[in-house]
Order: C-alpha cells, then structure tokens, then sequence
C-alpha cells in the first residue's frame, strides 16, 4: 500500500448523484485487487475530518477509477473533483474477492446494488481474464440508480439489470432477479455487494443452493488500516465469532464467515 | 534541525511526539506508514487482563471536525500482547508505552503485576478515563478519590514510571490531578475523549449503537488546550498535552501551555505518517523562530496576568 498525495483526476463522468473518477495513481493502480479499497481524503481542511473508504472500481498500472454515489458532504467534495485537479489516496487495502485459476470455465454470478455494483467491475473483467463465464445482475430503484450499465456491455460482460419501479430491465428487487436467473442458469459461485438487506437476501439464496459465495461489506471507517476498530462486523471463525475489522480481514468475506446481526 | 530531545525525569523522549492510545494500534498496523524509531514514544491500545469483545457497531460517527468514537476497548489482553505483539515491539528504539485498562481496580493491578515480567516497556499509561465501557461513561478519573485510591495501588505494584491520562469531562480537572501526584504519579496526560452523542434525524436513532461516545479531533482542542494549561500550571509532575493536535503548530501551542510533550491521536487515522510529519514541522518551527531546543519553549506562554 502507498499514500499518493497528488493523484491527478483525469476524466470524471456524473449522472446525477452518481459519479465516476478516472485517476492517475501508478503507486496504487498497479497492486490494486478486486475488492480492495482505498481510503480517499477529500478535503485538506479539517472538515471533513476522515477520510472515505471507497471500492476500487478499476484499476490498471497507471491508475485506478471510483464509482460513487454522493451521501453526505464529503462525497460530495470528491464529485466536485475535475479533470487536472488532485485527490489523496491512502491503499489499496484490505483483502479481495478470490480470483484464482480453479474459476477457468466456472459460471460466475455477480450481484451489485446500487453503488454497491463499483468493485464488480474490475472483478468482472478480472474473472473474465482467468477464464470465468461472467454474468452481472446489477439492481437499483430505477433506471437512474443504473448508470454503468452500458459501462458493462462494453467490457463484454453479460448483464441482467432490474429496477424496482421497472423503468429498466426486470420490474422487481435485483435479489428476485437472482432467484429466477439461479433457476434457469445454475452459477458455480457469487460474488454480491449492495445494502444489507439485499446481501442478506443473496446470503439466503446461495445458501439454499449451496453456491459458494463472497460478499464485500460496508462500513464507515476511522482509518482503513486497522487502527481504529470502527469498522467492525460479527464474523465466524473456527475459534467463535467476535468483531472483526472490515479494513484489515475483510471488506471481502466468504458467506459462512458473516453473521448478519440486527 | 533543533534539539527535539525531551526529559520527562523519568523517562527520556527523542522528540515532543508520542502517538496516542487508541489511535495506533499496537504499532506493527502503522510499519508500511512511518519509521516508529522517528517517533518520541507510542501509546499501545488500552490493554485489559483477557480479550475483551468491546461495543457492537456502529462504533464511529464524524462530526464537524471531529470523531466520536465508542469502540469500547475491543482488545486482545495482557496474555497475547506480551507473546504475540511486545516481542516485535523491541529494538525499535522508541518508547513503548502500555495503556492499562481494568473493569476494577484489581484488574488494573493485575495487568501491571503481569507487564512487570515483561522487557520493552518503557512506562505505563493508566487508563482511568475511557467514557465508553460503563453506563454513562463512569470511569475513575470523573472523582479524585477512586483516582487517588488506584494510582495509589498501581505505584505499590509499578516498578516502571506510572503516567496517569485523565478525563475532561469534570468540573475540576485541577482538582482531580492534584489527587493523581499526591498518589504519586509520575506523570499526567490529558485530556481523554468528552463524552459525546449524535441522533440520526431520520431513524430517530442514536449513531452509535453504545448511544454515548468519545469526541476527539480539531474539534476539542481549544478545550484541551485549556485544561493542559490549567492542569500544567499547577503540576509538579510533567503533563503530557493531547486533543486534537494535527500539525507542528497545535503540539507548539500544547508546549507552550505547559505540556513537556503531547500525544498525537486522531491524526493516525487521517494521515498513518501524521506523527512523522508533526516531528517535522515542530523542527521547521524551531528553525523559524531561532529556538535551539525545543525544551525551552514548555510553558512558555506570556499571559497578560503575568506581564
């Protein structure tokens, strides 16, 4: 990991509250993991005082690009951000998704909601490369909450959008679309990230199918790199389940390992 | 490059900049950051005898230039610090200071007792004021006579030098260090966290699942800059200064107050090398201004009462 103090924003795209950044960051872009994360300090003044863990969506050797959707005032500051103008990247952290060789000619299904579709990106392009037939359910509210959804095509990754209000795709919750894609087309594995109801829902599925399958979780952090235990979320291990750090073991879990508390 | 150096009387510091407890891990976390020998000293997470669970999520909320915090002492005991982590601590050249922890007093002894058998510690930090383990942040730094009581108890079982941190979140926080030297501490560092809270106008709900939590940041330093004042003013023992320091120029004004070194917290979490940097910029400060040593500025603040 590296702090690179200067990255330059190169290209930055918007679609109403949602927004994408193209940076230049060869310090991070060039070790950056599916589902690694980066810590993002958007202001040098004080306030906002910490800084924001955001999902690598891309990365190559000479960057990395995030996808975000604005929630507060410091994501906000970020999305004001222009081509030329510099962010303050701490990563990348955290461990990933596991993209391994045993995946060549697997089905692999990706379910995003949201903002929660940005590390599913580079995990797609990255599961394509080892081999893995890639399908991505992307789900949101309306068409609005599905902004990469050419993005993904593009890169020649399959997609099956779903909005609640059905201005896109399936008329229904992307978890329903999961449910009825599962039935006609069995997936060997499942990678989801979105808001916890609908992880809960994804966790339910692949449990009942007995699919294998890795969540990436949220959470507001301190700090990123272990310090702080703010970022913590009941886990299994083999000695019992306690609070374990999103930042250090994780964002990415296995589902056997997550205990979905409240 | 001045002369950073700072003598506590009991223990000796390559420069004015420990990193706070709670804020710096064990200190392995911060290795890919920042050299630990570049820095004065470092305080490890509150240590309890046995692995503690601490509080469920959320545990952090930010607030205007701030951070409260509720952790509540999540950790991994006395046992496992001194197999797992102290050895890796040695040889690093910099000062390791244990933050101590007890549900009770005899707790606190107990862990003292057990840090005495181990190398490479050079002092402890009794941690007598974490708002967040006990129902409305009681601690024993919030009276002077459950602090004098266990400093009292910890100097009987303490070889090493025994620093006490205390609470802001008194009426007197004179008053209270005055209890913590006449029990014999050898030193006194404040301020911890103010207790704090913040409601999520849409759920209706607290933001931290502990409802109650530590503020620290930009946000207290004014008010911890006063109590160091107030507290250095009257001390015997050397204070060390904390709340909110982020650059060169908060730790000067620390010094100035009074303090004969400060703790750097919630900067870790901004910057993982802030303490490095704070070094330097205390360093770029003295060689702005002609001082030759940073020692000769410590409570050299010109009052109007004094002039």
């Amino acid at each position: 990991m590296a702090i690179d103090r200067s990255a330059r924003v190169l290209t930055a795209l918007s679609w109403g509250d949602y927004h994408l950044l193209g940076i230049e960051t060869a310090a991070l872009g060039r070790t950056a993991r599916p589902g690694q994360f980066v810590m993002v300090k958007v202001s040098p003044a004080p306030f906002p005082l910490l800084r924001r863990p955001l999902s690598v969506h891309d990365a190559g050797p000479s960057g990395i690009e995030l996808f975000f959707k604005v929630t507060g005032v410091g994501m906000d500051i970020l999305a004001r951000k222009r081509p030329g103008d510099t962010v303050d990247l701490l990563g990348p952290l955290g461990k990933g998704f596991t993209v391994t060789a045993e995946l060549r000619g697997k089905r692999a299904c990706l379910v995003g909601g949201g903002r929660g579709i940005a590390p599913l990106y580079f995990l797609g392009r990255e599961l394509k490369v080892a081999g893995a037939q890639v399908t991505v359910l992307y789900g949101g509210r309306t068409i609005q909450d599905l902004p990469l959804r050419g993005k993904f095509e593009t890169a020649g990754l399959p997609l099956l959008c779903a909005t609640d209000d059905g201005s896109f795709g399936f008329k229904g919750l992307v978890t329903e679309s999961l449910e009825r894609f599962l039935e006609r087309e069995p997936a060997d594995v499942l990678f989801a990230c979105g808001p916890d109801p609908m992880m809960r829902t994804v966790s339910e599925h692949a449990g009942r199918r007995r699919i294998p399958c890795e969540f990436s979780l949220e959470s507001m952090m301190g700090c990123g790199i272990g310090a702080c235990w703010g970022c913590v979320h009941r886990i299994r291990d083999e000695g019992g389940d306690g609070w374990v750090k999103i930042c250090e073991e994780g964002p990415v879990f296995r589902r056997d390992r997550i205990m979905w508390t409240e | 490059m001045a002369d950073l150096e700072i003598d506590l009387g009991f223990l000796k510091l390559k420069n004015p900049v420990i990193a706070a407890s709670g804020t710096f891990g064990y200190g392995l976390e911060f290795e890919p950051y920042l050299a630990l020998d570049k820095l004065g000293g470092f305080v490890v997470k509150g240590l309890y005898f046995d692995p503690r669970e601490g509080n469920p999520p959320p545990r952090l909320v930010e607030t205007p230039s701030g951070l409260i915090n509720a952790i509540g002492l999540q950790g991994v005991g006395v046992r496992a610090f001194s197999e797992k982590v102290l050895p890796r601590l040695r040889g690093y050249g910099t000062a390791v200071i244990v933050n101590v922890c007890g549900a009770d007093d005899d707790e606190y002894v107990s862990v003292v007792e057990f840090l005495e058998k181990q190398d490479g510690i050079a002092a402890y930090e009794l941690n007598i004021s974490c708002p967040n383990v006990k129902q409305d942040g009681a601690c024993p730094a919030l009276s002077p006579e459950p602090t004098f009581k266990l400093i009292r108890r910890i100097k009987a079982a303490a070889r090493r030098p025994v620093i006490t941190k205390l609470s802001p979140n008194v009426t007197n926080i004179v008053e209270i260090a005055q209890a913590a030297e006449e029990a014999g501490t050898d030193g006194i560092s404040l301020v911890n966290t103010f207790l704090a809270m913040a409601v999520d106008i849409e759920t209706r709900r607290p933001r931290l699942a502990n409802v109650f939590g530590g503020l620290s940041g930009p946000a207290i330093r004014p008010i911890a800059l006063r109590m160091v004042y107030q507290v250095a003013s009257r001390a015997r023992v050397p204070v060390i200064g904390m709340g909110g320091i982020m650059t060169g120029g908060d730790a000067v004004e620390f010094l100035m107050a009074g303090a004969a070194a400060v703790e750097v917290g919630t900067a870790n979490f901004v910057d993982p090398d802030a303490c490095v940097r704070i070094i330097r910029e205390i360093d770029d400060w003295c060689g702005a201004h002609a001082v030759d040593r940073i020692r000769n500025i410590i409570g050299t603040l010109r009052t109007p009462r004094e002039a």
